[in-house]
């Protein structure tokens, strides 16, 4: 008697868990719903007012004659996320290689936590660091050979800054990658006279490929949004950029800016909750497609 | 054991030289109660593995017999696998790992300083517990072996493909989809599969670190029936739980305890007639 209401009890508590986790993350999965249906309404008035396409091709930014043009942040944002992957990539990848192929285990030691300590870092040091030492690095020594005037203040100094920044986060989820394989793999490699070097080029780098594109993907999605650090070296001038010594200011620096005054001016308000959306759907639409990509890329690959 | 006996004329005619060497090590292997009449292919003085501060093996000297199938035994935990790896420098050379003696394969120390890794290890076939294929095709991962040899041409690696294959019995089962990715096969298959592609290197030594545990009856048997059509081509060196799979395919036995090795020799002696104690015991059952 008393061993079947123990059990009626058991069934029961199961029943409780299994629901009430299930209703936790419909939660935080409802708030991302919540996040950019609130953004969408916020910004009708201006998508009332002007089309989608002139917002978003529009050049000039001028939010007293009521011109909105997004061109500009948009571009800015692009240039800043792809320099800031495009230097970090190759150095993470190429890092993490080492460290968990042929680093001496107590390299391994050392580093792993001084990694993990580079990614605790707020963005606000790195900000204050680049306006010391990129900035002007840039402006002195680099730009002069191939502009004729720079402050340094540009998409180059942003992309560094950003780079190292997602420096530590990159490489700490690869080696997370590469130590996840099983270790038979490499052996089944190895064991067949293939060297190093010949087993992680086609075996390791085919196997975790996967899993080291969602990384990127993730470090992409970071960068996009990254705020404080790009807007402190990135110059905040809103002009197309037409090269990498140019200012740029970037979607996340614009609202972070501007925010303060937007009630003062007609149309703001809405065009700032605007950019946000954009930011948002960007980043949810790059992280889509890369799903997409990525699952055919898996199923294509013999994996 | 019949075809020992019968294989017996293949050595008479080696030279004074290496007659010399395996009077020597036949000397050595009697002094550690080692009994042979192949000829060893690999030799093993003095072996020593420390891992971290746990004394792994403790001073193993082996000859392990060309072209004949030797099975180590012994409860786990005594060494088997860790003994195995040593033969192609699988143990990683970490500083927790350090290793003591010689391994000669061919009369060249493994674990010497000017040890050629790469050749050593394309020597030896290796099939794991569970299967591993390679993330690529079920052709790649025949081909992946000679390719990384230098092999490139397409016509010559069909023809290695084909030919290894066929020889694990998977050909006809394969031939129709060779792209299609090698995790799909079944787990039997996959093991051969594997077998294939340590072949494709052309290896003088098969280790197998019990390569049949894993597999349903049927796929075991398979495996073994292969071991035993191979052996007149290649040392085998086979580490086994099963005490039956012994019985059924040695020619040798290696009983291995606790790191030491407490006897070897002839499947039939050590199977049916063994001299220490503790082989009685667990040939007999008592521990495992």
């Amino acid at each position: 008697m008393n061993k079947t209401r123990y059990n009626k009890f058991r069934q029961i508590r199961e029943i409780l868990v299994k629901n009430s986790m299930f209703i936790l993350t419909v939660i935080s999965l409802v708030f991302a719903l919540v996040i950019g249906t609130s953004l969408y309404f916020k910004s009708e008035p201006i998508l009332e007012k002007q089309s989608i396409g002139t917002l978003l091709g529009g050049e000039s930014w001028k939010p007293l004659k009521g011109e909105f043009g997004f061109y500009p942040f948009i571009m800015g944002t692009i240039w800043v996320t792809a320099i800031s992957v495009l230097l970090s990539l190759p150095l993470c990848l190429l890092a993490a290689i080492y460290l968990s192929e042929y680093a001496h285990p107590y390299v391994k030691k050392v580093v792993y936590p001084m990694i993990d300590v580079l990614a605790g870092i707020p963005p606000v040091i790195y900000g204050v660091w680049g306006i010391l030492v990129i900035v002007p690095f840039i402006s002195e020594k680099l730009a002069p050979h191939f502009v004729e005037f720079s402050t340094g203040y540009s998409i180059l100094a942003g992309g560094i800054v950003l780079a190292i920044m997602i420096i530590p986060l990159m490489i700490s989820v690869f080696i997370e990658i590469f130590d996840s394989l099983p270790g038979g793999l490499r052996e089944a490699s190895l064991s067949l006279g293939a060297t190093n070097w010949q087993t992680i080029k086609k075996v390791v780098l085919r196997k975790s490929f996967p899993g080291l594109a969602a990384a990127v993907v993730l470090a992409i999605s970071r960068a996009f949004g990254e705020t404080i650090a790009v807007l402190m070296v990135c110059g905040n001038v809103s002009e197309v950029p037409k090269s990498v010594f140019d200012p740029a200011y970037p979607l996340p620096a614009l609202i972070a800016n501007n925010y303060g005054e937007m009630m003062s001016i007609p149309l703001y308000d809405s065009a700032l909750m605007l950019s946000a959306l954009l930011l948002f759907v960007i980043i949810l639409a790059f992280n889509a497609i890369s799903r997409l990509v990525l699952n055919r890329i898996e199923k294509n690959f013999a994996l | 054991m019949i075809p020992n006996i019968l294989r017996v004329e293949k050595f008479i005619d080696v030279s004074a030289e290496k007659l010399h060497v395996e009077k020597d090590s036949v000397d050595l292997a009697k002094a550690n109660q080692i009994l042979l009449s192949n000829k060893p292919h690999i030799r093993v003085r003095n072996l020593n593995v420390h891992l971290t501060k746990n004394h792994i093996l403790k001073n193993v000297n082996l000859d392990i017999p060309d072209k004949a199938i030797t099975c180590i035994i012994g409860p786990s935990g005594c060494g088997k696998t860790t003994l195995l790896k040593t033969f192609n420098r699988l143990l990683q050379n970490s500083p927790e790992v350090k290793i003591d003696g010689e391994v000669l394969v061919d009369g060249e120390n493994v674990h010497g300083k000017n040890a050629n890794i790469e050749e050593i290890r394309k020597k030896m076939g290796l099939l794991s517990q569970r299967p591993c294929p390679l993330p690529m095709s079920i052709f790649d991962n025949v081909a992946y072996g000679p390719r990384i040899h230098g092999i490139r041409r397409k016509r010559t690696l069909k023809l290695i493909v084909e030919k290894y294959l066929t020889e694990v019995g998977l050909w006809d089962e394969v031939k129709d989809r060779l792209k299609s990715p090698a995790s799909r096969l079944s787990i039997g298959q996959q093991q051969r599969l594997c077998l294939a592609r340590g072949l494709a290197v052309k290896p003088e030594i098969l280790l197998g670190d019990e390569a049949t545990s894993a597999l349903d009856p049927i796929s075991g048997k398979k495996i073994e029936e292969l071991f035993l059509k191979l052996r007149d081509q290649y040392s085998i060196v086979l580490v086994t739980h099963t005490l039956r799979q012994a019985k059924r395919i040695a020619d040798y036995v290696i009983f291995m305890y606790l790191g030491e090795v407490i006897e070897a020799g002839p499947a039939a002696e050590v199977l049916n007639n063994p001299k220490q104690k503790l082989t009685q015991e667990y040939l007999s059952g008592n521990f495992s």
